[in-house]
């Protein structure tokens, strides 16, 4: 079956008008540490959508996208999961040496409307787009590629969990993410679906936001071949978060939300 | 005249003999500081050289809780975080010649002789000796201490402010 037409032919038989919605609010990943030494390690992880960074004042992350890549490229359960009001929690055994990769990914469209008066929110697949009722009215839709990182290391850095998988936004890290110091440059890249992004508009954001008055954001973009170069000055947890759009690849006259980010640790020296 | 000449070579020898026994020593005093806090700990302490640039070159020294059962208080080095990723996270543990268990409060002096493994392998050069100090419930500390090699009479000292006492480098050729 084709999707594209499928969806386009739903959409029509509803009647109905496509914008895009621009996404409100931080999603992210925060780990108990992201450097371990040991034999019997374990990291616990809070997953939030919060506005302040790094609070759990709004929702919790969903876990159904949540997955973990062992040092080997191996899949690795989250243990102890739980979602509460405001945040979700997992436990991670951390049993090889390397870098884990923890990702959040989500793949699909995403729609508002509104029924009998109502705001209404659908997540799905484009396949699945008549399953909205037919007396939605406003409905607004969007193919959305959403992407949330981290990154633990036990013993020395490795680089296996790197490999890009040509979907979405994705880090390609030239600096290991978990060997971010002050006062060192830092040399990111980043691609779209496996081609370097360049002009990417990526933001930083210490944590600790709630202690002081401004926001301050470090505002970078990336280069002609999709790279980015910065220096800490100040070390902490940072949200790193970019997006971009671009035209629906299953969706006729709708648009592609593509974003990344990813919690980087940066230590002093 | 043979007497005279045997006099003398052995108060030669005796002078040599001296002089490689002291010499070509590199000595580390670390002092562990008596500290006034409600919970103490001994700090994990590293002891290392590196080039005049910060490259790594030779760990000297890795104090550590080894009483722990199933190498627990491996979990902790990482706080050691200059060393640790210098150095710490590439190695095995514990390590044959390096690791020690954590010291009590007091001066503690590491001595190496000039060809020493530890020593023997060192380019000519500027370099620094490290000391890296970490407490459970406290905090951290890093003193750095220049020297030049192959060994000539140095002597360097540093005060540390709040997990290390004095430190103090002593070589003599």
């Amino acid at each position: 079956m084709n999707v594209k037409q499928l969806a386009v032919g739903t959409l029509m038989a509803l009647g109905l008008g496509l914008s895009v919605e621009a996404q409100a609010h931080r999603a992210w990943m925060l780990p108990s540490a992201t450097v371990l030494s040991g034999e019997n390690s374990w990291i616990t992880v809070d997953a939030a959508i919060s506005n302040s960074l790094f609070y759990f004042e709004h929702h919790p992350l969903g876990l159904n996208n949540v997955q973990i890549l062992s040092p080997n490229g191996k899949p690795v359960a989250a243990q102890n999961p739980a979602t509460g009001k405001y945040r979700s929690v997992f436990d991670v055994e951390l049993s090889e040496e390397g870098t884990y990769t923890l990702q959040s990914h989500n793949q699909g469209v995403f729609a508002r409307y509104t029924l009998d008066g109502e705001a209404k929110r659908w997540r799905g697949k484009a396949a699945d787009l008549g399953t909205i009722p037919a007396a939605a009215e406003d409905v607004k839709v969007s193919e959305i590629d959403t992407r949330i990182q981290v990154f633990v290391t036990k013993g020395a850095p490795t680089d296996v969990t790197f490999v890009p998988t040509g979907h979405g936004i994705e880090l390609v890290p030239e600096t290991h993410p978990n060997d971010l110091f002050t006062g060192e440059p830092v040399a990111f890249g980043f691609l779209i679906d496996g081609q370097p992004a360049a002009g990417l508009d990526v933001v930083l954001i210490r944590d600790g936001i709630r202690y002081r008055d401004q926001v301050g954001e470090i505002e970078l973009m990336t280069d002609a071949q999709g790279k980015l170069t910065l220096t800490f000055d100040e070390p902490g947890m940072y949200w790193l978060e970019t997006e971009t759009e671009q035209d629906s690849r299953v969706l006729k006259d709708a648009k592609r939300r593509l974003s990344y980010s990813a919690t980087l640790e940066v230590l002093p020296l | 005249m043979s007497g005279q000449w045997k006099t003398t070579a052995v108060a030669v020898w005796l002078v040599l003999g001296a002089g490689s026994a002291a010499a070509a020593e590199f000595r580390v005093d670390v002092t562990v500081p008596a500290l006034a806090v409600a919970e103490y700990h001994r700090p994990y302490v590293a002891v290392w050289v590196e080039t005049e640039k910060g490259r790594h070159q030779q760990n000297l020294a890795l104090w550590y809780d080894q009483e722990l059962k199933d190498n627990e208080g491996t979990k902790w080095l990482k706080d050691l975080r200059l060393w640790w990723r210098r150095s710490g996270r590439s190695l095995e543990f514990p390590v044959d010649g390096l690791s020690g268990a954590t010291r009590p409060v007091g001066t503690h002096t590491l001595s190496f002789a000039a060809d020493s493994p530890q020593l023997a392998t060192l380019p000519a050069g500027n370099y620094q000796l490290v000391v890296e100090a970490v407490r459970e419930v406290g905090g951290r500390e890093v003193l750095r201490l220049p020297f030049s090699w192959p060994a000539s009479t140095q002597q360097q000292a540093l005060q540390g402010q709040h997990e290390l006492g004095s430190v103090t480098l002593n070589i003599t050729p």
